[in-house]
């Protein structure tokens, strides 16, 4: 099976603090991979480090290899901007833009120059489709963003990521801020979406996890426990902190 | 416990009794100034009408038949205000994005240090500084040409600009640090650059913001009085070019306002009123285009 991203020897720090300690691990193409582990062990900035979004961050710096499509993302002259087009990536909390819905979904390929008023329409309508938000809101294409519920307002962003036509998307505990029935319908979503894009998603729930990956990695401390089929890791783990874990027996 | 939630609410009603002084208190004053104002300068408006006075250009209150136009003085301020904040807006604001979402954090304190204090010094200091730079070239440069001596509503504007700019800038920076980071990881991790993710996003999502800090700059330019009497040279002219000597309306109730008296001293009274209207103008046109935005988006 074919491998998207390929990290190896991957640290990051914080300034001082030693958030990602010497990472090895392959990402698999089409597949939906889970990283789960308890607060502050590093799973957020790892995710970061697939579409460098750590760039943001003043003081932090990261070595090893991040190797995505052939090519090290991981030194300074790899054109992020088209890294980004290809890596999407949906935040923790719904972050629409306070722009109309319209507007969000478009806001990036006009970014890159799209224009003409027939494709955008027809992106839009594409891409809420995809996200599972059309029959809702195409009455109302024009209102603001920010009028929709969260968890509508976490399938625009989705929308608005999948308008890129991106390869991989990443997603940051996309549903910690929903009501179950939202994080239902964006786990029934992520369902259909897995067979166009490569998904990694940050969990805390380890239902959730094992419902909709088919890899889950165990991060712990900054370091990566534990990294294998999603059946494995939760019926027959190989190491005991992966077993407590996922079993609660954990901390 | 009820004991003590009710020396919570006695403390509330005090409270709430007291800004509601404060607010009646400072609402009288500002009544009590425009009723004096008018009063004051009634005489002359009755004795000459209003529109004889804005589109009169003739101002010469000493003569035999002593005329009280103010046109050229009307519109010298209203284009030395338009010029100065056709300068400093779009400057202050793109000083502010760079300030807010590029500048490293260690230039940006060293650089609001800065403007911060120059938000805080006397207005008069920027005229002086102008009248040694500004004033000094153009007087070097175009003595020759008749009508020219330095002091110029092109120097009149440097100032206005100027003294303009640190506010403009310390309040929009505000404004731009106070949006929510997410809106600008969003634009990021969508593809956006950086000039992209300014204009697209953060600038719009801190329209209000700097629209203040623009109101804020307005009323600064509009009010300026010893500054700009210090380098536009003060004498009545059509404003029709930048290098020659200008009076705006402040700077002639400055002027005349120690030595006048009867219907003089009413029109200067009067001129006031004038300019009252024009700021009320000037505020309501920006307070329409704040609107305007308000509704096209969020
Ligand atoms: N912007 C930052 N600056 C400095 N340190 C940071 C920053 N972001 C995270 N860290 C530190 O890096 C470590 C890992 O944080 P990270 O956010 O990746 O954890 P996480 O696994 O996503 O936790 P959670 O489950 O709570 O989201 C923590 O020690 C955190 O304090
Ligand atoms: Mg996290």
């Amino acid at each position: 099976m074919e491998d998207i991203f390929t990290i190896r020897d991957l640290n990051l720090y914080y300034g001082k603090n030693h958030a990602l300690k010497n990472m090895d691990i392959a990402l698999k193409k089409n597949k939906v991979t889970a990283l789960i582990g308890p607060s502050g062990c590093g799973k957020s900035t790892f995710l970061r480090c697939l579409n460098r979004m750590n760039d943001l961050i003043e003081n932090c710096t990261i070595t090893g290899q991040i190797i995505y499509d052939n090519d090290n993302i991981n030194v300074e002259k790899y054109n992020v901007i088209e890294l980004r087009k290809k890596v999407g990536m949906v935040f923790q909390k719904p972050n629409p833009f306070p722009m109309s819905i319209y507007e969000n979904v478009i806001y990036g390929p006009k970014c890159q120059g799209l224009t003409d008023k027939a494709i955008l329409d027809e992106l839009v309508e594409d891409s809420l489709k995809k996200a599972a938000l059309w029959d809702e809101v195409k009455d109302r294409l024009n209102t603001s963003a920010l009028s929709l519920s969260g968890g509508q307002q976490q399938r625009l962003c989705i929308a608005r990521t999948i308008a890129m036509d991106p390869d991989v998307i990443l997603m940051d505990e996309p549903t910690s801020a929903l009501d179950p029935i939202s994080t239902k319908k964006i786990e029934e979503l992520m369902e259909t979406l897995k067979n166009n894009y490569t998904i990694v998603i940050v969990t805390h729930s380890m239902q959730q996890a094992a419902r909709i990956s088919d890899y889950t990695a165990f991060f712990l401390m900054g370091e990566i426990v534990e990294y294998d089929l999603t059946d494995i890791i939760f019926s027959n783990p190989a190491q005991q902190q992966t077993e407590d874990y996922v079993t609660g027996r954990f901390g | 416990m009820l004991a003590k939630t009710k020396k919570s609410e006695k403390k509330r009603l005090l409270f709430e009794s007291l800004y509601r002084l404060s607010v009646i208190f400072s609402g009288l004053i500002l009544f009590i100034i425009i009723i004096f104002i008018f009063a004051s300068g009634f005489p002359a408006l009755k004795e000459y009408g209003f529109f004889e006075m804005i589109l009169n250009k003739e101002w010469s209150p000493n003569a035999t038949d002593p005329q009280f136009g103010l046109l050229y003085m009307v519109l010298a301020t209203i284009i030395s205000t338009l010029l100065s904040l056709l300068i400093a807006i779009p400057i202050g604001v793109l000083s502010a994005a760079y300030l807010s979402k590029m500048a490293p954090k260690k230039i940006k304190k060293t650089i609001m240090f800065f403007v911060e204090i120059l938000a805080g010094i006397p207005s008069v200091i920027y005229g002086f500084f102008i009248l040694k730079t500004l004033v000094k070239i153009i007087y070097d440069n175009g003595k020759y040409i008749e009508g020219v001596s330095g002091n110029s509503m092109l120097a009149a504007i440097a100032v206005l600009a100027l003294m303009s700019l640190p506010t403009i800038i310390t309040v929009s920076v505000t404004s731009l640090d106070a949006i929510n980071k997410s809106y600008d990881e969003a634009s990021y991790a969508l593809g956006a650059n950086t000039i992209q993710t300014i204009f697209k996003v953060d600038l719009r999502a801190a329209r209000l913001g700097i629209m203040s800090a623009i109101v804020l700059g307005a009323g600064k330019v509009i009010g300026e009085t010893m500054a700009v009497m210090l380098v536009s040279g003060n004498a009545i002219n059509f404003p029709g070019n930048l290098l020659e000597p200008v009076r705006t309306l402040t700077s002639n109730i400055a002027t005349e306002m120690a030595y006048a008296s009867g219907l003089h001293q009413s029109a200067l009274y009067a001129t006031g009123i004038i300019l009252f209207i024009l700021i009320m103008i000037l505020n309501y046109i920006l307070l329409v285009v704040i609107k305007r935005g308000g509704t096209s988006d969020a």
